[in-house]
């Protein structure tokens, strides 16, 4: 495996993945600044040519490594470019891991993220901004692969703050608004909180194997070291799970730190797709299936992930239920099926989850560029009940979206049926009924929405005729990503068809010698196939029924729909404003912590009481005391000084003493 | 070349030297020369740089007998704490001189001079190995800073100069009278290098460490003594706001660890906790606080007290991870606050004002100053690939070995940090122009881009290569934590 193309050995060649994007991040920040401080228009053949190619050559390159991944080997981790940190026993050195999960996460990413970019030739063409959006979307790519490749939890966090710094930039791309610079903000405090735990979590892993003495010269934290020393890792597997876990909920949008995603959709549309749908916010679910030997280790944390996991899906479809923005519906199906997800790691189906992560990866982008396209085409509008009858206008857009709707439905032969139906089962045959069944009527609940969206967007009758008019299909450089997203949408699960289906279940067998879980495997084979079946019979017929009634209610009976939504009164209010839970934090985290800052903190503690009393005070009644013992002589500094010490002194001694 | 120490304290005074003879109201003349002068230090201390060994011990001594009745020498000589700090001074000195290039009309050759004698001071403290000399390095900075802030200050500039000149003094008389006291005990020497091994009974030691550690703990500022900063660098000019949340704090920190720590290593490990608490209180506090200011110097000042709460914190860990992090943040909050000072600087110099409310929206008319200061800003807020990041990570997982609660709570600061930072760039970037005046602003120079460049270079290079310093710097943290570390069944080292 030495020296392979044009002689770059094995180890560059794996830099030059996230490499790639890196560059062209640079090359086009520094044309948007040139551009931008010389008020020259912005060459964008150029920008787009350098933004599209990286992302390309990166895939190529995944792909080429794939070719060599065919040995059943759990993959391997490539010597250091160099030793990031190296400090004592804490060494962070800055090699990749190169195995079947971050094949198939950089995969997903270069993939899905060359098609977005291609995509966001025809949208962003307009923007002056182009050539600092490219930087941006570049940016994200080399941090999501630095996140994807890096061989240790200290590099995977570069990427994993490093997406969440071009989250923050793209959500807040048009700053002159300020209520997306805010969204932006909210993106990256709330990450940030979840990093807090992330931090916590490596450094108690650290302390503890540094503390039994053990060494590594790859560094404690690189994921084969610690999996070498699983067995010490015993003790603190259930603080240390649930510490990366906090990170998990930030970074995928959990219960209870889920509250950024909805106001990220503020950000370019295909920003959307790529980073708050596709990508970034699986890297939760990427980082427990890459610990998937530490979490197993703990029983305890397993189950929270699982209960947060779907707790977070049925949450979320609840309110997507009653979202009017086209893009809020995507965002809260994101959350949820992000959920789903989430629980399937946390019940031990992690190959099911990373399986559901790559076909939402399809279907949701496919979605979000697809709203890209209805928004594009109605001047901006995002209100579905403004749409309506789009099918006509816009075909390409329609066919897309609607293989997707039946994907992420889970209706069968649809990708998102295959990945959701393994998630499922194996939570029911790992003895998790009723997070089971609550993961059944979520799928319901699903179906629901999304064909509610589906039917008030392309079905029925236009309800704006001024919009209506003006709609049109969008060009090539957009409709041609949406037709390739929209076939992965169908075929994307057929890879994990299962053997209760008559399928061979590639994915699952694929993935085997990675996540070897003796015991899940165990729970998995003593049930039957007849089970299996008979429940994703009954889930594909549930959400079968609830699509098709979507479809007709919000297509051709909508008066009654929205007579009988006024009837829900309270509870729609309730659901509509999303809990309050946006309220609830500000009433009792964000408001208190000012205010505490500013009126007990600095105006009180550190203008009145440090200020006023101790330093003018000390100096003002020791400098009485001096001027009636006649002590003041020469100028007015030394003498406040001097007697300011002997105040000090006094203090000084009567705490020695 | 044996004196290339010597050569690097002293040589911005040839610079004072050579402003005294350039004619009355030739300004850009006295601005060439003390920006050439000060690329002389620029120049040395990367010439120590480059031949330093890191080996531990103090390198390029030079010992001159001074007051030989009293034994007091001219004893200087630097290690991996000391090296990077003289470096750091060097290279802040002619940005500072850059940045002021239009100020000053007038009173141009003053501002020069002591800014000049300020840098031949905080090079000294850096090297001196005497404590008399040390003390008078110590004592000597103080004086051009008092100017410095007085004359050259805002509005309330007395005030803060008064202020800061009282809290740094009265630190420092507990530290000459400690000064004394050890001179007396420890065989009428002030060798610091000798002085390591002296024992000291338990009582005194508490009493020394104290006096040490309050004129340290004033400077660094550890929590509650930290009001006398953001005053100073509200009123100081930008120049010595720069110098003094980048160069003049450390010599808190530092003092730490030449001085207060490895000294008394007995009374170090018993008030070691309570110490490690005020850092977590300051990094919190500092953090919350710097978060409503409405000025923009106030509130880099408060971050500052953060950062410096981290370093602390890193110090009192005596975990090789913990004290190199901290000794690496001293450099970096030096790079990063510096940086973040010019930057207000050149939007003072616009709008005559500081206030965040003054601003909205500058991102529009001036994208080269917005991305500058996001880059500076994610260097503060510590992320990963910038210089702050390495610091940090390595204070709290360090901190984190020593004692996991502190740590936690510490890392607080890290999400406190970033809301305080992150609003301040909310409100001043983004969002529409609504003040008429900045519709019109101007971007920056090609001066003023040019001056960032360095820092900016430093705070990726340290983010992404820290090994050139660590490299140097890990002996002389060894160094550190042997001498400190008290083992109280063994009873005398």
């Amino acid at each position: 495996m030495e020296n392979l193309l044009f002689g770059i050995s094995i180890g560059a060649l794996v830099a030059l993945i996230p490499a790639l994007p890196l560059v062209g991040g640079l090359l086009n920040g520094f044309i948007a600044l040139v551009c931008r401080s010389r008020r020259r228009p912005v060459p964008k053949p150029l920008v787009g040519v350098i933004g599209v190619l990286m992302p390309l050559l990166s895939f190529a390159l995944v792909v080429y490594l794939w070719s060599l991944a065919k040995d059943p080997a759990v993959g391997f981790t490539t010597p250091p470019l160099w030793k990031w940190i190296s400090v004592g026993d804490f060494i962070a050195p800055l090699s990749f891991k190169v195995d079947r999960l971050s094949l198939l996460m950089g995969a997903v990413v270069t993939g899905v993220g060359s098609l977005i970019h291609v995509y966001s030739l025809g949208y962003m063409s307009h923007d002056h901004g182009f050539a600092r959006y490219y930087a941006y979307l570049n940016f994200f790519l080399f941090s999501m692969l630095v996140l994807v490749f890096g061989s240790n939890l200290p590099l995977l966090f570069v990427g994993w703050e490093g997406v969440g710094l071009c989250s923050y930039l793209l959500i807040g791309f048009w700053f002159d608004d300020p209520a997306k610079a805010a969204a932006g903000m909210k993106a990256f405090i709330v990450n940030r909180i979840g990093d807090f735990g992330f931090l916590l979590g490596m450094f108690l892993i650290y302390s503890h194997l540094s503390a039994k003495g053990l060494h590594d010269p790859n560094g404690l934290l690189t994921f084969e070291v610690l999996e070498k020393f699983k067995g010490d890792l015993f003790l603190i597997a259930t603080p240390v799970c649930l510490l990366l876990f906090i990170g998990a909920t930030g970074k995928s949008a959990q219960l209870p730190l889920y509250v950024w995603l909805p106001d990220a959709m503020a950000g370019p549309t295909p920003v959307s797709a790529l980073i708050h749908a596709a990508t970034m916010v699986t890297a939760g679910v990427y980082m427990i299936a890459r610990l998937h030997f530490l979490y197993t280790l703990s029983p305890v944390a397993m189950q929270v992930v699982a209960v947060v996991g779907m707790a977070t899906a049925l949450f979320a479809a609840l309110i997507a239920l009653v979202q009017s923005d086209i893009k809020k519906v995507l965002a809260y199906s994101t959350i949820s099926q992000l959920g789903y997800m989430i629980f399937g790691v946390g019940v031990g189906a992690f190959s099911a989850a990373i399986f559901h992560l790559m076909t939402h990866a399809f279907f949701k982008a496919c979605l979000f560029l697809g709203s890209g396209s209805v928004i594009h085409a109605m001047s901006g509008e995002q209100d579905i009940w403004k749409m309506g009858g789009l099918r006509r206008k816009m075909p390409v857009t329609f066919y897309t979206f609607a293989v997707s709707v039946l994907a992420i439905s889970g209706i069968a032969p649809f990708a998102g049926f295959f990945s959701k139906d393994a998630i499922l089962w194996q939570g029911f045959a790992t003895g998790h009924t009723i997070l089971w069944g609550l993961g059944f009527l979520t799928s319901g609940l699903t179906a629901f929405y999304m064909n509610r969206l589906f039917a008030a967007v392309f079905l029925g009758k236009p309800r704006d005729g001024h919009l209506y008019e003006h709609a049109h299909e969008s060009p090539v450089s957009m409709t041609l990503p949406l037709a390739l997203l929209g076939v992965l949408a169908v075929v994307g699960g057929w890879v994990g068809i299962p053997e209760a289906l008559k399928g061979h279940d590639h994915f699952f067998r694929w993935f085997a010698p990675i996540f070897a879980y003796e015991e899940f495997f165990a729970k998995i084979e003593a049930r039957g196939h007849g089970l299996e079946l008979l429940l994703a019979i009954a889930t594909l017929l549930w959400v079968v029924h609830l699509s098709l009634f979507a479809n007709v209610l919000y297509s051709q009976k909508l008066g009654r729909m929205q007579k009988l939504a006024e009837k829900m009164g309270k509870v729609r209010l309730v659901i509509e404003n999303k809990f309050y839970v946006d309220e609830i934090y500000r009433f009792l985290i964000v408001r208190p912590l000012t205010w505490v800052s500013d009126k007990v903190l600095w105006r009180f503690t550190d203008q009145k009481v440090v200020d006023t009393l101790l330093v003018e005070g000390t100096a003002d009644t020791v400098g009485l005391l001096g001027r009636a013992l006649g002590l003041m002589q020469s100028g007015v500094i030394q003498t406040y000084a001097l007697l300011f010490a002997v105040g000090a002194v006094a203090m000084i001694g009567f705490f020695v003493l | 070349m044996n004196s290339l120490l010597t050569a690097t304290i002293f040589s911005p005074m040839l610079g004072v030297l050579l402003l005294a003879l350039v004619p009355r109201g030739r300004e850009t003349a006295m601005r060439a020369v003390a920006l050439v002068v000060s690329l002389l230090p620029l120049f040395l201390s990367v010439v120590l740089f480059a031949r330093f060994r890191g080996t531990g011990e103090f390198e390029f001594q030079e010992i001159v007998p001074w007051l030989q009745g009293y034994q007091v020498d001219y004893r200087i000589g630097v290690d991996g704490f000391s090296l990077p700090l003289i470096v750091l001074t060097a290279i802040l000195v002619p940005l500072v001189v850059l940045q002021s290039w239009k100020d000053y009309e007038g009173r141009v050759r003053g501002f020069l001079i002591f800014l000049l004698v300020l840098e031949t001071g905080l090079i000294g403290v850096f090297c001196a190995l005497d404590l008399f000399l040390f003390y008078v390095f110590w004592e000597a900075m103080l004086v051009p800073m008092y100017f410095l802030i007085g004359g050259w200050g805002g509005e309330r500039r007395i005030y803060a100069a008064i202020k800061f000149v009282l809290y740094t003094m009265v630190g420092s008389l507990l530290m000459l009278a400690a000064i004394l006291y050890l001179y007396f005990a420890g065989g009428h020497s002030f060798n610091v290098t000798s002085l390591y091994g002296l024992n000291i009974p338990q009582n005194a030691q508490y009493f020394l460490f104290g006096a040490f550690a309050l004129a340290f703990a004033i400077k660094v500022p550890l929590f509650p003594f930290h009001t006398c900063l953001p005053d100073a660098h509200v009123e100081a000019p930008t120049g010595g706001s720069v110098l003094l949340a980048g160069v003049l704090l450390k010599m808190g920190t530092y003092g730490f660890l030449r001085f207060a720590m490895p000294l008394f290593p007995e009374a170090s490990s018993v008030f070691l906790p309570a110490i490690s608490i005020l850092a977590v209180i300051g990094i919190i506090y500092g953090s919350l606080v710097s978060m409503v200011q409405p000025d923009l110097k106030k509130l880099v000042a408060y971050t500052s007290v953060a950062h410096l709460g981290f370093v602390m914190l890193g110090i009192m860990s005596l975990t090789p991870q913990g004290v190199m992090g901290a000794s690496l943040q001293m450099l970096n909050h030096g790079v990063s606050t510096g940086a973040l000072f010019l930057l207000v600087g050149m939007i003072y110099e616009r709008r005559h004002t500081r206030q965040i409310a003054a601003f909205g929206g500058l991102a529009t008319p001036m994208p080269l100053f917005a991305v500058l200061f996001l880059i500076v800003t994610v260097s503060s807020i510590a992320l990963p690939l910038t210089n702050g990041f390495v610091g940090e990570f390595l204070i709290l997982a360090g901190s984190f070995k020593a004692n996991p609660i502190t740590a936690s709570l510490a890392a607080t600061g890290v999400i406190l940090g970033a809301v305080a930072m992150l609003w301040m760039v909310k409100k001043v970037f983004f969002g529409p122009v609504t003040s008429e005046e900045n519709k019109t602003l101007t971007d920056l120079s090609f001066r003023e881009v040019a001056l960032m460049i360095p820092l900016i270079v430093l705070i990726f290079w340290i983010g992404i290569g820290p090994g050139f310093l660590t490299r140097k710097m890990e002996k002389s943290v060894t160094k550190f934590i042997e001498r400190t570390t008290w083992h109280p069944s063994i009873g005398q080292r």
